[in-house]
């Protein structure tokens, strides 16, 4: 397939080799990250008016969803501030790589592996979200929490364990990176083969083997391979969305799973804050109430019972058509391929409805980032309460429709016939269904 | 190695710019401003007003910075013309208060923000030379050893529509203490039919007629801007509670227990904030209720509050005028069509 190789242009080459401009970035998002924090303790307990609340869940979650990951992959894991403090440690320096630095650079647990716990996380994510989206002590709260334990766990833990095991973020990311235009790749295979030291993998803070990379899932493009290769053997290339999905890439069962908890997420989102029932928005919010444990016991089933029941219903039906021998486990892990663009859609959809209603407070914000009555660039006082318009409605029809019509793709792709597809192209439209309809009611 | 130092310098630069912005900006906005006053509303139960007490002189002005950690709250000062500003939440808004005679003044908000609204209330003390605020007289519930808490129930009501109109016509019969202003505030509407039936003179009469010279007296003791002013403070201050058309169905009252004299105890004290406890208001539609009852019994309640009902005291913040606005207002919910009449 057509790939674009950006390590061909010099300027562009430079601007990835060179450690400055990434560093910079980081530096700013780690300021920003700490400001934020001191926002949301010490700034206004108005959520539209505090500078944690909108950029962290406006903003930023926004961004991450309509920018970094549909045309930049994991771009976002590149210049996240949250593990930098640590690996800085763990490198004993800003600008080198990674080396003898301070931590007990232990392996991460075998049993802990995989993206089970960043599936947890995002479901607590999505658990205590109503409070977490709405309240800025909490939010700085929870960001303090995520900064200390990575850090604690670099400490301890080799490279970025915390990025690859736990983050619920990385999970998402990481998840839907596999259908991101952005990958690294090694140039020649035989240039790495007579390689005997693998200074890749030794600087790698992910732990990838870059030769090994058949999927841009679990690559966090540092460029720290780019930087160490001796033979100048790696390359960053754009290439065509999906590409990491078909029937050659290996896919593991918590990948399912987590794809799995992904759409359900979008789901119960929706329904919670964009919804038309109140009482749902209340359970939601008030945590530990009787209520809220109905909620919570809801969106556990769905993410549990519900979702993976017609996942593997449809699974079990493609294995029935499927004249191949394949396991359940097998099928389950390689349909979860499908999983990816018709999630990575559907967070798209839901993201437009809200940022389009909700962006008019980002400049506010930084004109009054605290709440307290500051006008710094005189735009506070300014937000206007968006309306979903029909131009948006539009747009989340049009994109779930090619969720539906990307997902249904894959899963031609990947199965011996089109026959067998059917069942998980059926699982897809039922999900795309139910998505538009809370949507657009 | 300068290039890490380098990094690491301006790792630590960044860092104190983002830890200097909030309290380096704290220190420049507040520089200008140390006669300022910054006052947060909020929801009784998330803490009510920031200070509820402020300390002032006379003829100088008190400038308040405000700005509400909630919801849309309001501030007014009670028996006073100062006019009221809305608070918007996350919003700042300045406003500045002076007041001319020393006393305690109490400020207090005037959007239905909560079902514990009325609580939020806070004092400002003024002292200094001038002629201090009068003490208000003694109410006349006190005088007359009313028992608010127990308000009666007419014994007698009328069986069809009153006309004050159609009661203009008996006038020239009336007793003179009838047509008199201490009869009114001190007799309930149901007590003085009884007294005017009682009176040979008006033997003629129908049980009706006297009805409706009833309420040609009620009507004879206010005017019709007395009365709209008396509707605006209602819709303002009571219809959460006591419903638009009087019936005890607010929004902020519709789901308690509906009050029943038997259950009434002083005693027990209901729970302030769950509002347990609290009762629906009676329905000042049913012309038992409100036809049962005197003004100075009205006054009373409105001043000093329904113990234990969840109905607020207003003593502090109506003017004896506006308190006798809204009875007269009051009363035509039991007049009912009368009254439509009245506010024409």
């Amino acid at each position: 397939m057509v790939r674009m190789d950006l390590t061909r242009y010099p300027w562009a080459l430079s601007i990835l080799r060179n450690r400055w401009p990434q560093f910079l970035l980081r530096a700013v998002t780690l300021a920003g990250f700490i400001f934020t924090i001191l926002a949301g303790l010490f700034g206004s307990t108005v959520g539209s008016h505090n500078f944690a609340i909108i950029f962290v869940w406006i903003a930023w979650w926004t961004a991450l969803k309509l920018i970094f990951i549909p045309f930049g992959g994991r771009s976002w894991c590149s210049i996240c501030p949250i593990p930098m403090p640590g690996e800085w440690l763990q490198n004993g320096g800003i600008l080198i790589p990674r080396g003898k630095g301070f931590g007990l650079n232990k392996r991460w647990p075998k049993a802990l592996r995989g993206s089970w716990l960043q599936a947890g996380g995002f479901l607590l994510i999505g658990l205590f979200g109503a409070l977490t989206l709405t309240s800025a002590s909490v939010t700085a709260f929870v960001l303090l929490f995520i900064i200390v334990l990575a850090f604690v766990l670099s400490l301890v833990f080799e490279r970025r364990s915390f990025c690859n095991y736990l983050c619920p973020i990385g999970g998402f990311t990481g998840l839907y990176a596999q259908a991101g235009p952005v990958e690294v790749r090694v140039k020649d295979a035989e240039v790495c083969a007579s390689h005997a030291e693998k200074t890749c993998y030794n600087a790698c803070p992910w732990g990838q083997y870059p030769l090994a990379l058949k999927s841009s899932a679990n690559c966090g493009l540092c460029m720290e391979c780019l930087r160490v290769c001796p033979s100048d053997n790696i390359v960053v290339n754009l290439r065509p969305w999906g590409s990491d999905l078909g029937p050659k890439t290996k896919h593991r069962l918590d990948e399912a799973f987590l794809g799995l908890v992904m759409l359900a997420s979008a789901l119960v989102d929706s329904a919670v804050f964009l919804g038309p029932w109140g009482e749902l928005k209340s359970a939601a919010y008030s945590i530990g109430s009787t209520p809220w444990f109905i909620f919570a016991g809801v969106f556990l089933f769905a993410a549990f019972v519900i979702l993976p029941g017609f996942y593997v219903g449809a699974v079990l039906l493609s294995i029935q058509l499927d004249s191949t021998r394949i396991t359940l486990r097998q099928s389950l892990a390689k349909y979860s391929q499908v999983l990816v663009p018709l999630g990575l859609m559907a967070w798209i959809a839901f993201t437009i409805s809200f940022a389009f209603a909700k962006f008019s407070y980002v400049l506010p914000v930084i004109s009054d980032p605290l709440g307290w009555g500051w006008n710094l660039i005189g735009y506070s006082n300014t937000a206007w309460v968006g309306q979903s318009t029909s131009l948006s409605l539009l747009l989340q029809i049009v994109i779930l429709a090619a969720g539906l019509f990307w997902s249904s793709r894959v899963a031609f792709r990947i199965s011996e016939t089109p026959r067998v597809a059917l069942p998980m192209i059926a699982f897809c439209g039922i999900f795309s269904y139910t998505m538009l309809w809370l949507l657009i009611g | 190695m300068k290039k890490e130092f380098l990094a690491r310098f301006l790792v630590i630069l960044f860092i104190l710019i983002a830890v200097a912005i909030p309290f380096a900006g704290q220190w420049l906005f507040s520089r200008n401003k140390t006669d300022i006053i910054e006052l947060h509303a909020r929801m009784p139960e998330n803490g009510g007003w920031s200070i509820d007490q402020i300390d002032a002189e006379v003829n100088e002005p008190i400038h308040l910075r405000m700005t509400s950690d909630d919801v849309v709250h309001g501030i007014a000062i009670g028996k006073s013309d100062l006019p009221g500003v809305d608070i918007f939440p996350g919003e700042f808004v300045e406003t500045t208060f002076v007041f001319d005679r020393p006393g305690q003044y109490t400020f207090y908000c005037t959007r239905w923000c909560g079902p514990n609204h009325w609580r939020m209330r806070g004092t400002i003390d003024v002292s200094g030379e001038g002629r201090p605020l009068q003490p208000e007289p003694q109410p006349l519930f006190v005088t007359l050893d009313i028992d608010i808490d127990s308000p009666p129930i007419a014994e007698t009501v009328p069986t069809e529509q009153v006309s004050a109109e159609r009661g203009a016509n008996f006038a020239s019969l009336l007793p003179t203490y009838a047509i008199d202003r201490t009869t009114y505030l001190s007799t309930s509407p149901a007590v003085l039919w009884m007294r005017l039936r009682a009176e040979s003179a008006l033997s003629n009469l129908s049980d009706q007629d006297i009805w409706d010279a009833v309420a040609w007296i009620w009507q004879g003791q206010t005017t019709p801007a007395n009365l709209e002013n008396g509707q605006r403070l209602y819709a303002e201050n009571c219809a959460a509670c006591h419903g638009e058309t009087g019936k005890g169905d607010g929004v902020m009252a519709r789901n308690n227990p509906v009050w029943d004299p038997g259950n009434h105890n002083m005693d027990k004290s209901s729970d302030s904030f769950t509002g347990e406890g609290f009762v629906r208001p009676r329905d000042f539609s049913d012309p038992k209720n409100l036809l049962g009852t005197s003004s100075a019994l009205l006054e009373g309640k409105i001043i000093r509050g329904g113990m234990g009902t969840g109905m607020p005291y207003w003593g502090p913040i109506f003017t004896s005028q506006q308190i006798e606005d809204l009875i007269s207002y009051l009363f035509t919910f039991a007049w009912d069509a009368t009254s439509e009449a009245n506010l024409d």
